[in-house]
């Protein structure tokens, strides 16, 4: 429902301008980026001018890049399949189960959501030298796993709230028992907030650079490699690299909203901010 | 028989300007037409219930006066003045809305004085104010509390305290005691309408309980499907509905279609005079006017309508029973009788013919089409 | 309905997991920040305060601190100037285009920090997008040193990021307001604008407090623009941890300072949750 005409008319109407401000602002800066990306003399300099795919081109002949892709892929992957396999359980939990301490589990689970990267990073980073593990893309995985096991867990959580208990009771009543059940029925009934959590999973392990930072070994992931081509200095290959970012990004968010609207209003994506918080 | 249904409006206050006007409003949402060519007045001090299936309209009437959607075309005019033209928080109308729509972050007595305070009252006269709405219904132990910690009915007079004490012209109730039990909802109707005595201020009732707009309206206005089937009191409506719709809406009523030829009316098998021109004919009679009488009584009165029937089901409704019966042509009738024993096999039945009242068909078949 | 076998089953890896990975690195940098470091760059496991006498002894590390809660408190409060606006046109203006708009706040939220922290350090040098344009319309003659490398250039680029975290949370707050309560206050007689102060913000206030949160506390402790784009004047208190722990070896004073970046987030996470559970349907 929107606001009645009649006040529509008395209100300002200076809020569309200003979104449309903010959107501008959230964006030219991406869009730069991809305009520039074509920019013939390199970054920087307005007007944009001799446009060319140079960059591109050098791109894709870049070995490091892309083998630092390679192990962000893999990464990612790894730190999905940990993720989901301790935070559907983690959210199961924390819906079903009451057992002392199970506040103080919820904060810690959701804690890492808001939490600093570095310290995040820096105190995983104290356990591995405690345990005289070296650093390597392993860590890496560790670390990203644990970080966003609190996303797993929010969606899986909030996918929750709208099963129908009543269909896992029925199958427990027809006989099957709780393994069963939970196969059967619970989880192909989660399966948009898992699909879901394991797209976002996936994207923000991809971009992760906060927690990376202290756990890099000797194999770089992709926004480690940018990060440290810039400390070098300005190449406009990563105009390009981070424009092709940015087209994932796009797409992998988009794919997940879609699916997050089947599996529960966007309310509740929101609301889940306002949970960790 | 394509007339376009006019209001058949009765027992109106007479002599006074109506408070207020409501000229050819119609409201469509999309190509949905939802409101056509509505026409209605509402007196001063008088208890007026918009009555009406889902989707009839009734509710988007009621927030076009309060304000929260505009008319497509038509005007309201509220004591001669145009009063569409102006945004809901300048009219001196005010609304009890349907979950009450209390302020979850203000307490009783400041829900109550909103209306005063927004408007810049002086406190200690907003104080009193508040004092006597809140007496008024008997809520005044409540007034530090939270909405959230008092009970769906008490809610329910706090939304009516918190219109009634900025005194408006004209309130609007959009079925507030649909949420309550049976119970209380009849305890409430009640306390409304001496409520609505006690201040005079004219009321408009929206709700789908015909029984609840019988009991406590002055008038009623029957909304269907956009328009007017009828306005008129209680017992008017009751006993001289207009069409068919209003007839069955409104209690029970049996559909009697027959043809009329040389002044007498042929329903099936039953037949009586009537001073109606010739042609296709549909009367209402209600269930309580049929009465059981004793087989003896076979003569040639020409005052009553006789025929049998058998008994095919048997309702209980407490005080009275309701019987279907079928009569020897096959058709079947609802009869009314006070509770009695079970009753056997074959009936003797009669009624007054003054007692079918010769209802039209309405002006909007249910298929939506017109005419 | 469910088992103890069952429920054990879920509770236990993800609570082991828990405890391994993150309640036991929490407590190591509680024990590091009572060690110290050697001259020959080991750690002594002796337990000593000397961590968090430094801390208050030597001016810079407090310094910054504040410096960083400045800065993060300027991207909070621009962060929800932007973001409280937006939220509110999404909720109550946008109409059938909410979706569309929905997804254009989260694109930016989701995509590389790195990108966007980037993007802002081609568009803010002194050959960059902005300076070269100023000077291309002859709005100036000479590049604007301040726009990059300097605090302004932080919080710029962090409110860039932190708006979509603002937006959300406050959207969410304003779509749970039944809209039959605006309704109720214009027709008690409120115009719109009283009717935003007295009904709509104050039922706003706890995606308020959880959007200022999550700005706030993730601007403190970052440390990835300042070093792209503070500059000298710049830096902020995660930078001072981070050289800790690379060059300027020193663990036990890293962890001190970490530790108290950490008790300083948890009270102010407890502290907003006080709050708004204070406000909630208040």
């Amino acid at each position: 429902m929107e606001l009645p005409m009649s006040a529509a008319r008395d209100t300002s109407r200076w809020l569309p301008w200003h979104a449309i401000v903010v959107f501008g602002f959230l964006y030219l800066p991406i869009v730069t980026l991809i305009v520039y990306s074509f920019n013939g003399p390199g970054v920087g300099g307005f007007p944009p001018h001799n446009l060319t795919l140079d960059w591109y081109r050098m791109l894709f002949a870049d070995d490091a890049i892309w083998e630092s892709v390679l192990n962000s892929v893999i990464v990612a992957f790894a730190a999905m399949a940990i993720s989901l396999t301790f935070g559907i359980p983690a959210a199961l939990a924390l819906d079903r189960a009451n057992f002392p301490g199970k506040t103080l589990f919820r904060r810690l689970v959701l804690l890492p959501l808001i939490l600093p990267g570095i310290i995040s990073g820096l105190s995983l980073l104290m356990l591995f030298r405690a345990a005289d593990v070296k650093l390597s893309l392993l860590t890496i995985v560790l670390g990203h796993g644990t970080a966003l096991i609190s996303v797993a867990t929010t969606e899986v959580f909030a996918g929750l709230q709208k099963l129908d208990r009543t269909q896992e009771e029925a199958s427990l009543d027809l006989g099957a028992n709780y393994w069963q059940t939970f196969w059967r029925v619970t989880i192909p009934n989660l399966r948009l907030s898992i699909i879901g959590a394991a797209l976002l999973i996936f994207t923000l392990s991809m971009d992760e650079i906060a927690v990376s930072f202290f756990l890099i070994g000797r194999d770089n992931t992709l926004p480690l490699e940018i990060w440290g081509r810039l400390r070098r200095g300005i190449t406009p290959e990563i105009n390009a690299i981070s424009s092709i970012i940015f087209i994932f990004s796009l797409i992998a968010i988009v794919s997940w909203y879609r699916l997050r609207m089947n599996a529960g209003g966007k309310r509740e994506i929101a609301a889940e901010f306002v949970e960790a918080a | 028989m394509a007339t376009t249904t006019e209001p058949v409006v009765t027992s109106a206050k007479a002599g006074l300007q109506p408070l207020l006007a409501i000229r050819n409003v119609a409201k469509s949402f999309g190509r949905n037409p939802v409101l056509r060519d509505i026409s209605l007045q509402i007196a001063e001090g008088e208890f007026l219930t918009i009555l009406g299936e889902s989707g009839s309209g009734k509710t988007t009437l009621l927030r076009i006066i309060a304000g929260f959607e505009s008319a497509d075309s038509g005007e309201i005019l509220m004591e001669g003045e145009r009063l569409d033209v102006l945004p809901p928080y300048r009219r001196r109308v005010n609304t009890v809305f349907q979950n009450y729509a209390l302020f979850p972050h203000l307490t009783v007595e400041e829900n109550v004085g909103y209306g005063l305070r927004v408007t810049k009252l002086p406190k200690t006269e907003i104080a009193d104010r508040v004092t006597e709405a809140l007496a008024m219904v008997k809520m005044t132990a409540f007034a530090k509390s939270k909405p959230a910690k008092i009970s769906g009915g008490q809610q329910q007079r706090i939304a009516l305290a918190r219109a009634l004490v900025n005194r408006p012209r004209l309130l609007l109730l959009d079925e507030p005691l649909s949420a309550l039990d049976a119970n209380l909802r009849r305890q409430m109707q009640v306390e409304l309408k001496s409520l609505q005595r006690e201040v005079g201020i004219s009321f408009v009732f929206v709700t789908h309980d015909q029984e609840e707009a019988m009991v406590m309206s002055d008038r009623i206005a029957l909304l269907r499907m956009g328009e007017l089937e009828q306005v008129a009191s209680p017992r008017e409506i009751y006993s001289h509905p207009a069409t068919a719709y209003t007839a069955q809406f409104i209690g029970h009523t049996n559909l009697l279609r027959g043809e009329i030829k040389s002044g007498i009316v042929h329903c099936n098998s039953l037949s009586w005079r009537v001073g109606l021109p010739e042609g296709p004919a549909l009367f209402s009679l209600r269930p309580e006017n049929i009465r059981i009488v004793p087989p003896a009584t076979d003569n040639a009165d020409v005052n009553v309508v006789t025929f049998h029937g058998k008994i095919r089901h048997q309702a209980f409704h407490g005080a009275t029973e309701l019987l279907q019966v079928v009569c020897d042509d096959g058709h079947t009738l609802s009869v009314r009788t006070a509770t009695r024993e079970q009753r056997q096999g074959d009936l003797h039945l009669e009624f007054s013919p003054m007692d079918a009242v010769p209802v039209r068909e309405s002006a909007i078949s249910t298929s939506g089409e017109r005419g | 309905m469910f088992s103890r076998a069952y429920r054990a089953a879920i509770t236990l890896p993800p609570l082991i997991w828990v405890v391994l990975f993150l309640l036991i690195p929490y407590g190591l940098l509680f024990c590091y920040s009572f060690w110290s470091v050697s001259p020959s760059q080991t750690i002594v496991h002796s337990w000593t305060l000397d961590n968090y006498r430094e801390l208050f002894r030597v001016n810079v590390y407090l310094q910054t601190l504040v410096r960083s809660m400045w800065i993060a408190a300027r991207v909070m409060t621009f962060s929800l100037l932007l973001g409280y606006p937006l939220a509110y046109f999404l909720s109550f203006y946008a109409g059938p285009r909410k979706d569309l708009f929905y997804q254009l706040v989260i694109i930016p939220l989701w995509v590389s920090y790195l990108v966007r922290a980037y993007a802002w350090k081609t568009i803010l040098g002194s050959d960059g997008v902005l300076n070269t344009l100023l000077q291309y319309v002859h709005l100036t003659k000479h590049p604007l040193e301040f726009l990059l490398y300097s605090p302004f250039a932080v919080v710029l680029t962090l409110t860039h990021i932190y708006t979509p975290f603002t937006v959300l949370p406050i959207y969410a707050a304003l779509e749970h307001i039944p809209r039959n309560l605006v309704e109720a206050s214009h027709d008690l007689g409120a115009s719109p604008l009283q009717t935003f102060w007295r009904v709509i913000f104050p039922l706003s206030i706890p995606g308020v407090l959880a959007g200022a949160t999550f700005a706030f506390v993730l601007s403190l402790g970052d440390f990835l623009a300042p070093l792209l784009l503070g500059g000298p004047s710049g830096i902020m208190i995660s930078n001072i941890v981070v050289s800790l722990f690379g060059a300027a070896y020193n663990w036990p004073l890293g962890a001190a300072i970490s530790l108290c970046m950490l008790i300083l987030v948890v009270s102010l996470l407890f502290l907003s949750e006080k709050l708004e559970k204070k406000w909630s349907f208040r």
